[in-house]
């Protein structure tokens, strides 16, 4: 029983970065109709600055957070710039393509100036969080606040979406970019609210993987968004309420996976499992859990 | 002067010509039709003025100023607004979201709640529907909640397209008067349509076009009686 309760509490944890993640890819998605596959190296962009704070300053964690964001989301709206917009009407293989050389050059850049090997770092403030339930089960800290901001975050951006004038002008570029534009609406300045705030996430996402992992290196935000973009399609692309329900599921089944894999010494196969499901759910339900069917305009 | 002056603009999609030099102007205050078929280069006209599209070569004037290379967002704000073909309305949001992001473009809350009772007294049915989501409207509720929409901008000029499409006669004939009850409040109209005989009804003017150019133009009445246009787009 504690197994199991252990087991669904690291897979929470772990999916409410990964629903973080999601959300990222599925607003980006929902708006400006592309796949921003660097998104995952936004998030080790994200990791590396919270990491650089908190190791070569005395700054509090919050501060490093704060940085982290910072920098994401100058990123990711100079990358949106410089990258994407440009491509805006061509085919979306090209912007498909653009966007994993992106992710290239991120990587590359990170090698470079970071180095090849992963760096370890706990944060203390983390362990000091860990909340003993009985003598088998810890709630570890890291687990407590990835939840807490992931809940947060959804509320509001749920709020936000749903009731101010800038969330409501999203929704309707996301439905139809065309006639959102006849209403007045800056479409291009909207992409790159988005791509700020999208990102802004993957800074915080950063923070929560070496919270997670402890440790950080130029190749950690391939897995987690490759995972968080199965977990967008799980939920339906485009759905924010669907990346949280995709993420959490993912973070679970992945969990799940690995302990069950372990008896049979395979835990290394809990990865293909996430993938396995991104194939079924595009076989059996495209549109994924909470998605809607997209009409095509003729 | 002309308030909007369309001099000979040339448009295409990729090598398709679809417009080939188009020229024509609107007064303040008036009802233009622009008839002719399927593919004749209508919405095409629309969207170029609205800024979706941009000409290949040509010029379009709004009140003397250019505004063919202008951003979309920037010609609504300048009084231009469109209803466009098969209504598009966000039907995810609910009818008053939808009318508010038709005043997007608006600051003073006061103004756009007057707009707002302007457009429900001509669409009372939108006021009773206002927190229903637009996708479960009926086609002339959409038909009416896309023109209230447009509106909301307090445009000085309104693009028209195909308001009559899919509606039933009694429904086409109500959406005709509200028309010209707009214009009549003071808010000039380009009414693009397939039903040529209703546009030229409330027309001041009209131009003609086929397959990328205007064939035929002058005082909606005159249209009405040319032999052309009666065989052609009037089934007489």
């Amino acid at each position: 029983m504690n197994d199991f309760l252990a087991t669904l509490i690291n897979g929470i944890s772990l999916g409410s970065m990964y629903a973080l993640i999601a959300l990222g890819y599925t607003m980006v998605y929902g708006i400006a109709k592309m796949l921003n596959f660097a998104h995952g190296d936004i998030i080790m962009v994200g990791g590396i600055t919270t990491f650089t704070v908190m190791q070569y300053t005395n700054m509090p964690p919050w501060v490093a957070v704060l940085a982290a964001v910072a920098v994401c989301t100058v990123l990711g709206v100079v990358i949106e710039k410089v990258a994407y917009k440009p491509l805006r009407g061509v085919s979306s293989l090209t912007v498909l393509i653009t966007a994993i050389g992106v992710s290239y050059l991120l990587q590359n850049v990170a090698l470079l100036t970071f180095g090849t090997e992963n760096k370890s770092y706990s944060f203390s403030f983390l362990t000091a969080l860990n909340w003993q339930i009985n003598e088998h089960l810890i709630i570890q800290g890291s687990t407590i606040v990835n939840v807490v901001i992931m809940l947060v975050i959804m509320v509001a951006l749920l709020l936000f979406v749903h009731f101010t004038k800038q969330g409501k002008a999203m929704r309707a570029v996301s439905e139809d970019n065309g006639a959102a534009q006849l209403m007045g609406i800056n479409v291009n300045a909207t992409i790159s609210l988005t791509f700020a705030i999208g990102s802004a996430l993957a800074g915080i996402a950063g923070f929560m993987y070496i919270g997670t992992y402890s440790q950080i290196g130029a190749y950690a935000g391939t897995m987690p968004g490759i995972k968080a973009f199965t977990a967008a399609v799980f939920g339906g692309i485009g759905s924010i309420p669907g990346a949280m329900i995709g993420g959490i599921a993912l973070g679970i089944i992945e969990q799940f996976s690995k302990s069950i894999l372990a008896q049979f010494q395979l835990s290394a196969l809990a990865d293909a499992i996430v993938f396995v499901i991104l194939i079924l759910v595009l076989l059996i339900k495209p549109t994924g859990l909470l998605g809607r069917q997209i009409k095509e305009k003729v | 002067m002309a308030m909007l002056e369309i001099e000979n603009i040339y448009v295409s999609y990729g090598m398709i010509n679809a417009i080939r030099g188009v020229s024509f102007t609107v007064d303040r205050g008036e009802i233009i039709a622009l008839i002719g078929a399927n593919g004749a280069g209508k919405t095409t006209t629309l969207h170029t003025i609205s800024g979706l599209l941009r000409p290949k070569s040509g010029s379009i004037r709004f009140n003397g100023t250019e505004i063919t290379r202008v951003a979309p967002h920037k010609i609504v704000s300048m009084g231009i607004a469109q209803v466009p073909e098969g209504r598009r309305v966000f039907s995810q949001l609910t009818v008053l979201d939808n009318l508010k992001m038709g005043a997007y473009i608006r600051r003073d809350q006061k103004e756009i709640a007057h707009s707002l009772q302007t457009v429900y007294g001509w669409f009372p049915r939108l006021k009773e529907r206002q927190n229903q989501i637009a996708g479960t409207l009926s086609g002339g509720e959409q038909q009416m909640l896309a023109m209230g929409r447009a509106l909301m901008s307090h445009p000085q000029i309104i693009l028209m397209d195909e308001p009559s499409m899919g509606l039933s006669p009694l429904l086409v004939t109500e959406v005709f008067n509200i028309i010209e009850e707009i214009c009549k409040a003071g808010t000039t109209v380009l009414l693009v349509e397939q039903n040529a005989k209703k546009a030229l009804t409330i027309a001041d003017r009209a131009y003609v076009l086929e397959t990328g150019t205007i064939a035929l133009e002058g005082k909606a009445a005159d249209l009405m009686n040319n032999d052309r246009v009666k065989k052609a787009y009037l089934g007489e």
